[in-house]
């Protein structure tokens, strides 16, 4: 069966799975909508989190950063899951103990003031809605590619699931729909992760297997291979950084305190049913997130080097469907310079800015661009929240695991966007109106 | 000084320790001394490589797990883990008194 097709029944088979536990979960009560009930089992709580916390920056675009930026990378991966860290041990624990719905309420009661109480229900607002943005725009990136449709279209679609099931089930419908996205997400992170460890070093495991020998019998490291051929092409060597240490200190603290303060994870700590459970399911999601966050930079470098295999002085009439497919979504662009008919791949921006296309093809058939050349040879611009969702079709395998990865993406981002709309509507009806003087006033 | 006051105390001095040993994996070892740990092989890994995008995820896990078993036994010692015909909060007052 052709992608388009597979990704239709995967995509479709997910949704309504998501949709059925929704309705199976309705919340009957106030308690169930907010924190359902204060009664979810650690693990479940934890397979929630995971999957509450895990957003499409996770899934689709951290692999790919990480890819073009080597060690660096590692801001993320130690960024995020440190401020877990930070998060399980300062402020978890703390917030279940004192035992209410939200943040706002913690904030408000705790410093006996509603101005206080309003200055965090404003955070959680604008926090949420940033973020669910670029939830969006992950979902409206895998629908465009991959099932054709328009990006806000994509969004539309996305966006009335998850208004679906957070209306009808609340906390509770999301907590058991997030239990089941976090299934699907990291299967589907996995199974290429694994088939690809296995093609380039023979090692199942891709946490070792990117610390292994190359599988082609030269006895070389993957990651030396990579050295060599990064160094080679002027991008420096993959494993060492190219930020100075305090960029990287700063930017990693940054990333750590922001972590901590997600408002719709916090949130998630006031579903169990105890203190200790909620430490507990601390524990419990950032094994879960682990797996992930372990994989990916595995994932990276698999995609790193199978990226320089396949293009780098390819010619561009023989290279494979999908370079083509994303070109014509204008998230890969490739400029002729010097007249070859082939890839030159190297350091430095090809292009000044995004690729802007003009209509036409050039000699080779590629899409003409309008921008002006950059300052190096490069011939190539690739945007790197592709390099996951690409990375199944650069290393050839079958059409399943590509539809797989596809709605594993979206599990990723609908999970977070569904947790993130759940603190804005508690915000609203619950610490602002509810709650505030406003409302007294109203009243 | 009161039970509660001992309560807190220790599990201030707990969560001071874990968060000293996950600043010496993430910052310490993953950015500051990454370049100098990089001289040293760890199977087909830089070390300092390894520890900055794997090592210190695995320590992060491991520090969770730790907090919440001794934070358990903490409960436990002073009496106050929730269970049932415990009434920790209540007990904990009586200790202010």
């Amino acid at each position: 069966m052709d992608i388009q097709t597979l990704t239709y029944i995967f995509v479709g088979a997910t949704f309504t799975l998501y949709i059925g536990i929704a309705i199976w979960a309705k919340a009957g009560t106030t308690d169930d909508f907010y924190v359902a009930g204060h009664h979810v089992h650690p693990l479940a709580n934890g397979m929630a989190t995971a999957a509450d916390w895990m957003s499409a920056a996770s899934f689709i675009s951290m692999a790919g950063l990480i890819s073009f930026m080597g060690r660096d990378g590692s801001m993320y991966l130690m960024g995020w899951t440190g401020g877990y860290v930070l998060l399980a041990l300062l402020l978890a624990p703390y917030l279940r103990k004192f035992g209410k719905f939200t943040v706002p309420d913690f904030v408000g009661d705790r410093y006996y003031s509603n101005s206080a109480r309003t200055v965090a229900i404003i955070c959680a607002l604008f926090i949420s809605f940033t973020y669910v943005a670029g939830q969006m725009r992950g979902v409206g990136i895998v629908f465009s590619r991959f099932l054709e449709v328009d990006i806000t279209t994509g969004v539309m679609i996305g966006m009335s699931i998850v208004f679906f099931y957070a209306v009808l089930g609340g906390m509770k419908g999301i907590t058991y729909t997030q239990v089941a996205q976090y299934c699907v997400l990291i299967f589907a992170f996995m199974v290429p992760a694994i088939f690809i460890s296995i093609l380039m070093t023979g090692n199942p495991v891709p946490q070792f297997g990117f610390g292994s020998e190359l599988a082609d019998g030269s006895g070389v490291y993957l990651l030396e291979k990579l050295n060599g051929l990064s160094t080679e092409l002027g991008f420096g060597q993959y494993t060492s950084g190219r930020k100075s240490t305090f960029d990287m200190f700063c930017i990693t603290a940054a990333l750590m305190v922001g972590t901590a303060g997600l408002p719709h994870v916090i949130v998630r700590f006031f579903t169990v049913p105890k203190v200790r459970d909620a430490r507990l399911s601390a524990g419990y999601a950032l094994v879960l997130i682990a797996i992930l966050y372990t994989t990916a930079p595995a994932v990276a470098s698999f995609a790193r080097l199978n990226l320089f295999n396949t293009v780098s002085n390819a010619e561009y009439s023989t290279t494979p469907e999908w370079f083509k497919n994303w070109e014509d979504i204008d998230l890969i662009a490739w400029r002729d310079k010097n007249n070859d008919g082939k890839i030159q791949y190297i350091a430095g921006n090809a292009f000044v800015g995004k690729p802007v296309f003009d209509s036409g093809r050039g000699a080779s058939g590629e899409r003409i661009l309008a921008n002006e050349n950059g300052a190096s040879a490069n011939e190539l611009y690739i945007d790197q929240d592709i390099m996951v969702l690409a990375n199944p079709e650069i290393a050839g395998l079958p059409n399943w695991v590509i539809a797989l990865v596809v709605a594993g993406g979206l599990a990723a981002a609908l999970s977070t966007a569904a947790g993130l709309l759940l603190v804005i509507s508690t915000s609203v009806a619950h610490d602002l109106f509810k709650k505030n003087a406003i409302a007294e006033h109203y009243r | 000084m009161t039970k509660a006051d001992n309560y807190w105390k220790e599990n201030v001095r707990l969560v001071l320790k874990l968060l000293a040993i996950w600043f010496v994996v993430s910052f310490g070892m993953g950015i500051i001394f990454a370049d100098f740990l990089d001289q040293f092989q760890f199977f087909g890994f830089h070390l300092g490589f390894w520890m900055s995008q794997q090592g210190s995820i695995y320590v992060f896990v491991a520090l969770i797990f730790i907090y919440v078993n001794k934070m358990n036994k903490l409960d436990k010692k002073y009496n106050v883990h929730e269970d049932e015909g415990n009434t920790p909060i209540e007990d904990l007052k009586k200790g202010e008194n």
